[in-house]
């Protein structure tokens, strides 16, 4: 036993004080210990009466939809939930497959062969050391690999590969009428207003223009008066707009959902792994032996027996998991910036703001108002964890089942 | 065919690993080398000896001329994770100890949930809590206190460690077998005896760990310090003082205006790369010790 020299030296230490003395010391100590332990709890206490007696007073359902204006009474929390709900369900989709499957080569298919062997401690070892890795640098690596990825796919503005969107030039016509000219890019030439040339209205409706001169105009013509909606000058400046389909995607993915729920992914992916793995551990071996002795091949023991045995695991695990993903500011701060977000993001490569970083732009203003705010946004955060946790919870309880 | 995109998956983790440290220290190695145009016509070239020796940092040339002295960022980190050790490691191992020798099954049910709810709080709440709770309470206390500060940041942060402190140091005490504190009580021992001479040493390789793992964590943590410890960076050991840390640094660059690639970008990297190497060492430091030195018994 290598800790033997421990208690050598002790018993002569020991003798030194009376017996009455270490009784009186292990009570003080008892009596310390349980003043200690319960300061986390007064800790929990106070933080979650000032955060609730601060942030009630804006708490409403309105609070809940409403946009993050300058008017503290009139802000709410909206976009930065949609964001959140559309970060986290993304990232979950993603990491589960990717996390469950390292987990299981990891656990069950443990290599004989020295190399292989080696390789494996290896692998077991970066992952340990990845859920080391402060997320605010997972951050910047997302900022390089998935927002501007290396540079090496052009720019946000002149994307490589784009899908789902169409640009349109917008001219105003004479009778105030909205009008779009479809072009074939971002980056295409202004569009020449040309008479017969076919735009769209704001709701879809095809028209043929009718382009003038100013100068030779007569606005007196009842003619012309009938036909003023449809009406432009060969001087109208065109507008560059853009309209973007839900299954909007370009590369370089630039500072959207996509590129967010990615970097959590890296965040959250070594916690997925590792809590797989203790789930799988916790399947009792004699099932896999079971299974075997039937003559299953041993993907068939996992898919048939092992997984799900440990699914109540595996969910709890998973759901813990993105519990952190949807409190994790730092990473989606590098990835999104602070910038103002008006309404719920409407596809994978829209600007967002999830709900940890709203709250940290409100306490980062000296307003007390804006405290507030953010207050009440952490109670709509923490009823969200805690829902969240409640269906772990509730999962562990109902799915369990007894399996020795 | 499955084996394959089984392993597929794991490659994945080999390559984030792989992608960290080629972005970092690629870019870092951008930042040294490359010269940076100025707005007023002048290059700016860093220089690498003055980034690992001086405490001058002023990224943006609003205040004249830059500095990249990383040490008043390395100073500001190690003050608030100073402040939060201080805290979290007595705390946090106490509260092991009375959880894994002493608790009676009662409060041990409603003890570990509580630190469990205090893991699961985001941090950027903790933030919150150190700048309208903790800091108000520090300036009645005491005048000096500046509205932002390392000691309520730290604090925090030590809030936040404190259930990682001891969920790991409890499960390296449970991990000492009962043979031993038998062998105490048999002896004579009190409980106190033996929990703290003959438990703790046993169980002292994964106590350390745990806590070079708190260490890694306080280090790294970013939006505590963002909202309370300020974005002054000065190399000062007076934690009433504002400070910025590394992490610190890098959120305000990232809430102003990242798009322009000037120096300032590039210093995130050097920053983030510092960053990294720091933790990753520390969290290998504490993997190498719970494996080297575990006290194995039967």
């Amino acid at each position: 036993m290598k800790g033997g020299d421990l208690p050598t030296t002790r018993p002569q230490e020991c003798a030194r004080k009376s017996s009455e003395q270490r009784r009186k010391l292990d009570q003080a100590f008892a009596v310390a210990c349980v003043i200690i332990a319960c300061l986390s709890l007064v800790v929990l206490a106070l933080l979650l009466s000032a955060i609730t007696f601060e942030g009630v007073r804006f708490l409403s359902f309105q609070f809940l939809i409403a946009a993050p204006g300058p008017e503290p009474a009139e802000a709410g929390i909206g976009p930065s939930l949609g964001g959140t709900i559309w970060v986290c369900a993304v990232c979950a989709f993603m990491t589960l497959p990717v996390g469950v499957a390292t987990a299981v080569l990891l656990e069950e298919f443990k290599p004989r062969n020295i190399v292989l062997r080696w390789l494996h401690g290896f692998l077991q070892l970066n992952i340990a050391n990845l859920a080391g890795v402060p997320s605010v640098v997972y951050g910047i690596i997302g900022l390089t690999a998935f927002v501007a990825m290396f540079g090496l796919f052009g720019s946000v503005n002149d994307p490589v590969l784009e899908l789902g969107a169409s640009y349109y030039d917008q001219f105003v016509s004479e009778g105030d009428l909205v009008a779009f000219v479809p072009v074939s890019g971002p980056q295409a030439p202004e569009t020449e207003p040309r008479d017969g040339m076919t735009a769209y209205t704001s709701s879809g409706q095809p028209f043929k223009m009718i382009v003038a001169d100013r100068q030779t105009f007569d606005f007196n013509d009842p003619a012309n008066q009938k036909n003023m909606k449809r009406t432009f000058f060969t001087d109208s400046e065109p507008g560059r707009v853009s309209r973007k389909s839900w299954y909007f995607i370009r590369i370089p993915f630039g500072r959207g959902v996509l590129a967010g729920s990615l970097t959590l992914m890296l965040v959250v992916l070594p916690i997925v792994i590792i809590s797989t793995q203790e789930a799988l551990r916790a399947v009792p071996d004699s099932l896999r032996a079971g299974a075997l002795g039937m003559g299953s091949t041993p993907w068939q023991v996992v898919w048939h027996i092992t997984l799900p045995a440990a699914v109540p695991g595996i969910m709890t695990g998973a759901i813990l998991a993105m519990s952190r993903a949807i409190g994790e500011a730092a990473p989606i701060l590098m990835i999104a910036g602070i910038v103002y977000i008006g309404s719920a993001p409407g596809n994978l490569m829209d600007d967002f703001s999830v709900m940890p970083l709203q709250i940290f732009t409100w306490a980062s203003r000296p307003q007390a108002a804006f405290h507030s705010l953010a207050a009440s946004g952490i109670i709509v955060l923490l009823a969200m964890l805690l829902a969240f946790n409640a269906v772990a919870v509730l999962i562990r309880h109902k799915m369990q089942k007894p399996l020795t | 065919m499955i084996r394959a995109s089984l392993i597929a998956c794991a490659v994945f983790s080999i390559l984030v690993t792989v992608a960290i440290v080629v972005v970092l220290f690629s870019e870092t190695f951008v930042f040294f080398t490359k010269p940076f145009p100025e707005e007023n016509g002048d290059v700016y070239r860093v220089s690498a000896v003055e980034f690992f020796t001086s405490a001058n940092w002023s990224a943006t040339s609003a205040g004249g001329t830059r500095h990249f002295g990383i040490w008043s960022l390395i100073c500001g980190t190690l003050l608030v994770t100073a402040v939060a050790m201080a805290f979290a490691l007595p705390l946090g191992l106490i509260t092991a100890i009375y959880l894994s020798e002493y608790a009676p099954r009662t409060v041990r049910a409603f003890l570990k949930p509580t630190l469990e709810v205090l893991a699961g709080i985001p941090t950027v709440v903790y933030g919150f809590f150190a700048l309208t709770v903790l800091t108000p309470a520090l300036k009645f206390i005491d005048e000096g206190f500046n509205v932002y500060n390392a000691f309520s940041a730290g604090i925090a942060v030590g809030i936040l460690c404190l259930p990682t402190v001891s969920s790991l140091s409890e499960d390296a005490l449970r991990a000492v077998p009962r043979s031993l504190r038998e062998g105490g009580y048999g002896l004579g021992g009190t409980r106190f005896d033996v929990s703290l001479k003959i438990v703790l040493p046993a169980a002292l390789s994964g106590i350390i760990s745990a806590f070079l793992l708190a260490i890694a964590r306080a280090i790294g943590e970013t939006m505590i310090v963002a909202l309370a410890a300020g974005n002054t960076p000065r190399l000062t050991v007076d934690p009433r003082d504002s400070i910025q840390t590394m992490t610190g640094f890098m959120v305000q660059m990232a809430s102003g205006d990242l798009s322009n690639f000037d120096v300032a970008y590039f210093s995130l990297y050097a920053v983030a790369a510092t960053l990294f190497v720091i933790t990753f060492s520390l969290t290998v430091m504490g993997q190498l010790i719970r494996k080297r030195f575990r006290e194995a018994y039967q």
